[in-house]
């Protein structure tokens, strides 16, 4: 894990973060913070989590990032641009608990150790895991999913029998 | 043994590369993006040279499938067409529409791009070469390819033209279902090789029964029919006929490359062939045994040229459906991806799960192909059939 | 100076703060999923932070939390997206301070 990459990405990853919250078109900021989840798999990838990289880039790029695309595009409307603003409120709370948080971060002991060398993490011990110890939390993950696909059927069905 | 030299050439060139005098003493880092780089642009010669003679194949082959011959002015048989066309196209003027949104419009071609190559990193060409060795291989390849959908809306947005939109919203659409077919086609044999890196998996398919039965995935009934499925879906997620209603030119002008002249079209054009490329070198590593010999004395032919090979047929089958079958209505693909191919993908599944817990016995294939025909069966009696009239023929006097 | 477990802290607490920037202060309510798609991502990287830098790594608990947060998440953008569509189909705005009608 050698620090020049670690910089870039997280230059990166910030740059694109810090563009998706206060660009002013919508479009463009989706496609910053498709940018962003790109740069957070990286990071995945730098931590030794690949199988996690690889999932999120299928979840969040493939698929996340796809129906905020779609959305926009389904409630899109040209007067709604130019009335979007900006709330400072907003910033001062979110920068207040920046600091709230990098003050606990800075003042918790024994967080400046080097990374352990630890072997590579395995599809084949993520599944193995997966089907033993996590298997409850699997069906749940299935039930969820299956819940949210029928919820969101049923949230966009439009209503025949209103004209 | 020459066998052995021919087989390892590539690599063997590639290591006394990195090893030449003054790259020596150069720090582990340096080699390393050496070595990539090295293979990125082996990878991408050798691909960019298959792309110019499969562009002009293909004209060729779809001339002679309509009884015409195809271009056949450019050099020796109309081979260095494909340089006439990238001097036209490159010389074009690139002309972007004025309420266009110009960022994104000009990132669209170089994300569905850069995604086609990416994919073609983790398939195994030859033994021992791999361009990158992932862990995840397979799912490398699949999240890659998932992108593609976001860039092909990028195409149709920042064009800011209603055809444009509604060709990206059509390819999105058909992109996004068959995804799932693809996906679940390729489960069994994940679940059967127990690993998914593509190496393991071309490894698990080196057998020979009786040294001339090949152990090769498509050989068993569930890899037949999930070969079938990801075959089909393959078509499907590079936007080939009979699937292309995104860029018929009688349906949509060109869908969502519409607005893109010169040399992003060629972009495009390209992409569409990478991606084709990609796929099906996934489809010979996962089902058709990769760079292995199908009888065990042919085994003295490098590896490199099996693939190769094996690649060429697939890529031959592709040409031959393009100008062989109509086009589907979109309602009719939607159809057949919902209704039909995912519950056959899943009894693939259940197919291969059969045909492993037998020991791969007899019992196993018996079972598995079962399970498979019925399901086949029982699929295509519910998926709703017109009935035709008979056909009668009328021949001009 | 390699990158130790507090710079990686560090850099997911900005993340969650930006997170939490665009979902305050925008009045689109894309905006305020985007927002909190990235605050959940923020959380994933805290999880696989602390997973590495732990001292037993055989377990793979931080990844496998990991996983879990990110199919959540992406059921949570699914639903949510939904209901901005009905939303808009209903009152054609997509501008959380027109959407008062429960207001007192």
């Amino acid at each position: 894990m050698n620090t020049p990459s670690f910089i870039f990405i997280s230059v990166l990853t910030l740059a694109a973060a810090l563009a998706a919250a206060s660009i002013k078109k919508l479009i463009h900021a989706a496609f910053c913070l498709v940018a962003a989840f790109l740069g957070m798999a990286a990071f995945f990838f730098l931590l030794g989590a690949e199988f996690l990289g690889l999932v999120q880039i299928f979840v969040y790029v493939g698929a996340v990032a796809v129906l905020i695309v779609f959305t926009i595009l389904l409630t899109h409307r040209e007067e709604e641009t130019a009335t979007t603003g900006f709330k400072w409120s907003g910033a001062l709370i979110a920068a207040a608990i920046f600091m709230g948080l990098l003050w606990t971060i800075l003042q918790t002991p024994n967080l400046s150790t080097d990374a352990p060398l630890i072997e590579p993490l395995t599809v084949k011990k993520i599944g193995e895991v997966l089907m033993t110890d996590y298997v409850w939390p699997l069906q749940c993950i299935g039930l969820l999913l299956t819940a949210a696909l029928i919820g969101g059927l049923i949230l966009v069905k439009e209503d025949r029998d209103e004209s | 043994m020459t066998g052995e030299f021919l087989d390892q050439i590539f690599v063997s060139t590639k290591q006394w590369l990195l090893s030449l005098s003054f790259l020596r003493g150069a720090p582990d880092w340096l080699i390393q993006i050496a070595s990539s780089l090295l293979n990125i642009s082996a990878v991408l010669g050798v691909f960019l040279l298959l792309f110019a003679l499969i562009s002009v194949l293909e004209r060729k082959i779809l001339g002679r499938i309509q009884n015409r011959y195809g271009p056949n002015r450019v050099g020796p048989y109309g081979l260095l067409q494909p340089a006439a066309d990238g001097i036209k196209l490159l010389i074009k003027e690139d002309i972007v529409p004025l309420r266009a949104d110009k960022v994104v419009h000009f990132l669209a071609p170089i994300v569905i791009a850069a995604a086609a190559i990416l994919a073609l990193g983790v398939i195994p060409y030859g033994r021992n070469m791999t361009p990158f060795v992932i862990d995840g291989g397979i799912l490398f390849f699949f999240a890659v390819g998932s992108t593609n959908e976001l860039a092909v809306f990028m195409a149709g947005w920042g064009s800011n033209n209603k055809f444009s939109m509604l060709g990206a919203m059509r390819a999105i659409a058909q992109m996004v279902s068959y995804e799932l077919p693809l996906i679940i086609a390729v489960l069994p044999v994940v679940m059967v090789v127990g690993s998914l890196s593509p190496d393991v998996i071309v490894a698990a398919q080196g057998k020979y029964t009786f040294g001339f039965l090949p152990h090769w995935f498509v050989f068993t009934p569930w890899g037949a029919a999930a070969f079938i499925l990801f075959f089909v879906s393959s078509l499907v997620e590079s936007n080939r006929t009979p699937f292309d209603v995104p860029e018929g030119e009688s349906e949509i002008v060109a869908g969502h490359m519409t607005e893109y002249s010169g040399f992003k079209y060629a972009t495009f054009f390209l992409a569409e062939y990478f991606g084709m490329f990609a796929i099906s070198g996934m489809a010979v590593t996962l089902f058709l045994g990769g760079w292995h010999a199908p009888i065990r004395w042919l085994e003295v032919v490098p590896s490199y040229i099996w693939f190769f090979g094996k690649l060429s047929v697939l890529l031959f089958v592709f040409i031959w459906i393009r100008g062989t079958l109509p086009r589907m209505r979109v309602d009719q693909v939607m159809g057949f991806a919902w209704k039909f191919m995912l519950p056959m993908a899943f009894t693939c599944i259940i197919a291969a799960a059969v045909w492993h817990y037998q020991a791969h016995g007899l019992a196993g294939w018996l079972w598995s192909f079962a399970v498979v025909a019925i399901a086949y069966f029982g699929l295509s009696r519910l998926v709703e059939k017109k009935k035709f009239a008979a056909r009668t023929y009328r021949f001009a006097e | 100076m390699t990158p130790t477990l507090q710079t990686f802290l560090i850099v997911s607490a900005a993340l969650f703060s930006i997170g939490l920037l665009a979902a305050l202060s925008r009045r689109h309510a894309i905006f305020i999923l985007i927002g909190i798609e990235m605050m959940l991502a923020a959380a994933n990287l805290n999880f696989i932070a602390f997973w590495r830098f732990s001292s037993q790594t055989q377990s793979p608990t931080g990844v496998m939390v990991a996983i879990f947060s990110i199919a959540i998440a992406a059921a949570e953008a699914a639903v949510g997206l939904a209901l901005v569509i009905a939303v808009y189909r209903h009152y054609r705005t997509t501008n959380i301070n027109k959407l008062d009608q429960l207001k007192g």
